[in-house]
This record gives structure tokens, sequence and C-alpha cells, in this order.
């Protein structure tokens, strides 16, 4: 991990000294300009959300940056390899924000079990701020600001933007309603922006770079590069950050190194447990926003899942929806009963009760759960790979009423 | 009761949260865990007072989180990641194999009071899937052999 120094002599901070050169709304036209969308999962242009947020004399004050680093997404761990991997490159990425919107306090909100990362983001905060790139005035530019890191006690819809914004005050973190949006009205209900790790990583480069060289680095209409991941039976499980565009099979073949021996590429998850599906037939689809949507998925965080042809994918999908189910939050009713409805119905196919009728129930909780029925994306996120597994391994939920159980739990065979 | 050491502690967390004492109940409730290995009724009110939130405004918040116990746990707790990546690359036979070699039971502690197994969602190690978090420190590319040997070290 490099310290301050080593940061620095290789480039780093020379984004923030030019930023705090500029003014607010010309650096959030740099990074509007380079097409940064957002690393969370949702894609949101980076330089609109800032560009929401009331700048001048006449703007409440005091205003917040925050950074999401709660990621508990199944699949998803690339946010902290670059907590651990680079921890000034984020501050630095807050910092350049902060200025962007005249923000004076940061808080980085991170899981409990990324204890390293909170620790090495501490030792980087204290460096920068002995060095002038944190608190008062900084480099003399009259701007301040100070980074607090909030470790989290363990709960997925913390990183939900509004329950995260209620964790941070200590309520009971469960979404709030929106609008008002939070740049407007956020923590402490001050305009507040919360931004992805991924994304204020990339920040620094575009202004040091500019935003031409930054779309440049893209093999597709998203600016940038990005952190791509894989797990599961592949033989090189991990984390790559490549053009944004890269297809999903460059990353599977000539990153992840292809399936492990005596596995088949059966389908695969491109961003985490709440993306829809895909299968072999798409491998050559480009990994970006707009591609991965054309294909009926999302990017979300571009951190593949894959499944291979010796797991059952109902097995499969009990993992996810329990995870959903058991991390509902229990405001709204469809999400807090209807996801424990799925998980049951998912056992009882698994476990030889299922009937052919409990097939199109599960179809019909995809709609029932579906966007706009909930109170937050939950539910419908938790819906995707159901709805898709449905479509593309029908088959599979077939037999396991026809053969009465799991065709892979030889055991279990009647 | 809460020791002076405690309350020494959760003011601190208090006053680094400037103005907004509220905001530091999970620290605060952190800081009685750490000693305590759980957060029982009367640490809870405790941590209210401190605070000047009611106990049910702390239990709320307590109760939502998945590490934070409001019940007895043993001295080591064990959360074994059960989402998708380790569900596909070995999270079952760690489970069968805690529950043969080492009497471990999901929900459950161990008679002698030395370990309590719970299930939580995804660690972010899934690159070194299979993964668990024991005492708040994590493990990755988990095997049983492996697994005994990080348990042999848990007195």
């Amino acid at each position: 991990m490099p310290d301050l120094r080593e940061y620095a002599g290789a480039g780093g901070y020379a984004g923030l000294r030019a930023a705090l050169k500029m003014t607010p709304t010309e650096v959030q036209g740099m990074v509007k300009a380079a097409n940064l969308r957002g690393r969370g999962g949702a894609g949101f242009p980076t330089g609109v959300k800032w560009g929401a947020v009331p700048l001048g004399p006449a703007a409440r004050r005091p205003k917040y940056l925050v950074v999401n680093a709660d990621e508990m997404e199944p699949g998803v761990m690339k946010d902290r390899l670059l907590m651990e991997g680079n921890p000034h490159q984020l501050i630095e990425g807050i910092i350049i924000a902060a200025h962007a919107i005249e923000a004076e306090h940061a808080f980085i909100f991170i899981r409990l079990a990324y204890r390293e990362a909170a620790e090495r983001l501490r030792r980087a905060i204290a460096e920068a701020t002995a060095h002038g790139y944190l608190g008062e005035n900084i480099l003399g530019s009259g701007f301040s600001l100070d980074i607090r890191v909030h470790r989290s006690a363990g709960r997925y819809i913390c990183g939900e933007e509004t329950a995260l914004l209620n964790a941070l005050e200590g309520k009971r973190p469960i979404p709030r309603a929106k609008p008002p949006f939070p740049q407007t009205v956020g923590l402490w209900g001050q305009p507040t922006v919360v931004n992805n790790v991924e994304t204020l990583c990339n920040v620094p480069h575009i202004l040091r770079n500019g935003p031409e060289w930054f779309r440049g680095l893209s093999r597709s209409a998203d600016g940038g590069t990005k952190l791509y991941g894989a797990s599961g039976r592949v033989r090189r499980p991990g984390a790559w950050e490549l053009p944004m565009g890269t297809p999903l099979r460059e990353i599977l073949e000539a990153h992840a190194g292809g399936m492990e021996e005596g596995y088949q590429l059966r389908g695969l998850l491109p961003g985490g447990a709440s993306t829809d599906f895909l299968t072999p037939a798409h491998l050559d689809l480009p990994m970006d926003f707009a591609s991965v949507m054309g294909a009926g998925s999302r990017l979300g965080t571009g951190t593949i899942v894959v499944l291979d042809d010796r797991t059952c994918p109902v097995s499969l999908l009990i993992s996810l929806e329990q995870f959903f189910a058991r991390e509902s939050c229990g405001w709204c009713t469809p999400c807090r009963e209807g996801l424990p409805w799925v998980v049951r119905l998912l056992r009882a196919l698994e476990d030889g009760d299922g009937r052919q009728e409990d097939i199109a129930r599960l179809e019909e909780h995809t709609r029932l759960l579906g966007p706009g029925r909930t109170f937050c994306a939950l539910a419908p996120g938790a819906m995707e790979p159901l709805q898709s597994a449905l479509h593309y391994f029908r088959e599979d939920f077939t037999r396991h009423v026809t053969e009465r159980g799991c065709p892979w739990r030889k055991e279990l065979v009647v | 009761m809460l020791t002076e050491q405690e309350r020494h502690e959760i003011d601190e967390e208090v006053a680094a949260v400037r103005g907004h004492a509220r905001a530091a109940v999970v620290e605060a409730l952190k800081v009685v865990q750490r000693r305590r290995g759980w957060v029982s009724d009367d640490d809870l009110r405790d941590v209210a007072a401190c605070l000047g939130m009611t106990p049910a405004e702390v239990d709320a918040v307590a109760t939502f989180y998945n590490k934070i116990f409001r019940r007895r746990v043993g001295r080591h707790v064990l959360l074994i990641c059960d989402s998708v990546s380790c569900w596909i690359v070995g999270y079952h036979a760690l489970l069968e194999h805690l529950r043969a070699r080492w009497g471990l039971e999901l929900g459950a502690t161990t008679a002698d009071d030395r370990f309590t197994l719970l299930p939580v969602a995804c660690l972010g190690l899934c690159e070194q899937a299979p993964a668990m978090l024991l005492d708040g420190e994590l493990y990755g590319n988990l095997t049983p052999a492996r697994l005994d040997a990080i348990l042999a070290t848990h007195e």
C-alpha cells in the first residue's frame, strides 16, 4: 500500500491541486464532460448528481459529502480492494468532490467487516491532514474539510443512500421517502451527496488528466475504466481494472482464467446479486451500462458471479433470496412478507415438496415485488435474478417438480 | 452498570460527532459489546441514558444490526458467509464440518461457551471464497483443514 510520499510521487494529489484552482462549477463540468457514471450499481452520472447541490453564499450550511463504503452486495469486493490497496486515491477523490459541492464535512460509511480498510483509511487521513491536504485552509486555497470514518455494524440496507443517512444519524436505518433528494435534504436535513468508493477513486485522475483522456480510456460511451471481478468456479477469482466496455468473454477467459477443470459455464450474474442472469450466449457483450441493459440485465457493480453446470440454479436462488429476505428492513409489507414467501417456495421445490403452480406463484412474485411496488429498490433487485432464472433455467425448475426434489442432490432422490 | 472506562469511551464518541449525541449510538453499543460480548437490557438502558435517548430508541437501532448481539454469545463468534460466491465453492462443506468436527450449529452456542456460530451476508471476500468473520477478523480460502487450524487457536 503506497503511503502519502509514494502516492504523491506517482502523481497523487496533483488532481486536487488542479481542482483547487477551479471553481466548484468548473470541477463539476470536468466530471460531467468525462462521462463518469456512478460505480455503486445504479450508474447515475456523477457530475449531474453534484449539480443538484445548492452552491454559493445563499446555500444552507453545513453541507456533507458521504462515501458509501458499505459494500454488502453478494459477490462484490471491489471497493475493499480499492480502499486497502490505495487509500490516498479515495481520500483525494473525497476532497475534490467535497470542493465541487462546497462541503465542509465528509464521512466514510464503511462496513464492520472491512477493519483493515478502515484502519488504512484512518492512517491515510492522518497523513493527509499532517501534510495540509485536509483540515483548515487546504493548500492555502481557503477550502476546509475534515473526514470521519464511521464503521457500521452490518446490514445490507445501509447501502441504500437514504437508509445510510439514517444510520449515520443514529436512527434505525430504514430508507427515506424521495423526494426530497439528499442533495437538498440529506444528513441532518442538510445538503448532502452520497458517492460510491470506486466512483470517487476515478475523480483525481479526471482532474489531473482531463475529461478527454478519461473518455479515451473506455471502449464504450461511458467514460473511464471499471473494476471488474469474477467469483465462483473460475480458475483465478479476482478483480481487474479494465477499460469500460470490456467484453464478458475477455474478463472471464483472459483475466479469470476460464472455468475450473471439470466445470462448464451455465450462466452468470454480471454485477452482483441483484442483477438478472445472463448466459453463455452473452459472452461477447461489452460490459458497459447500455450494453448490459440492452441484454436484459444491469452492469450493476461489474463484479461477476459465475454459475457452473454442477451447481443447482434453484439452490443458488435460495442463497440469493434468503439473503434478500434476511436483509429486508421490514418497513414495507411486500418486501417484508413477500421475500420470505419466495424463499419458502424455492425451498419446497428443492426439498421435493414443490408443485407446478409454485413456479407460476414465483413468477407472480417477480411482478408483485417489482419496481414501483415497494418503498426502495431492495425487493425489485431481489426479483432480477429470480425472473431471469425462471426464464433461462425454466427446465431446472420443472425438473424439481417432476423429479420430486433437486436433481443435483442425489441423496434426496425419492 | 457501565464502568468508568466505558463511560469515558462513550463520551469520547459523543464528542467526536459534535452536537449529534445519538449519532454515537452504534459506537456506544460497540463499546459495551467489546468487553461484555453482548448488550444486555441493563447495558442498553445505561447507553440510552448516556446519549439522552430512550431505551426503545436504542433498541430499535441495536436490534437492527446483525453484529450487535442482544443475546449472550460464546467467547468467540464465528460468522460464516452463506452468500452466492461462498455458497457455490464450499459453504456447505464447511458448515457440515463445523457440525461434525466441532459440534457447531447455526444460531447456537456450544455448551462450553467457546463458540457461537451465525450465518452472515457476503463478507466482500468473494475472490477468496469461502470466507468467514471470526471475532472481527476476516478469513478466506477456507478448507476444513484450515478451519481446524484456525479454530484450534481460539480457546
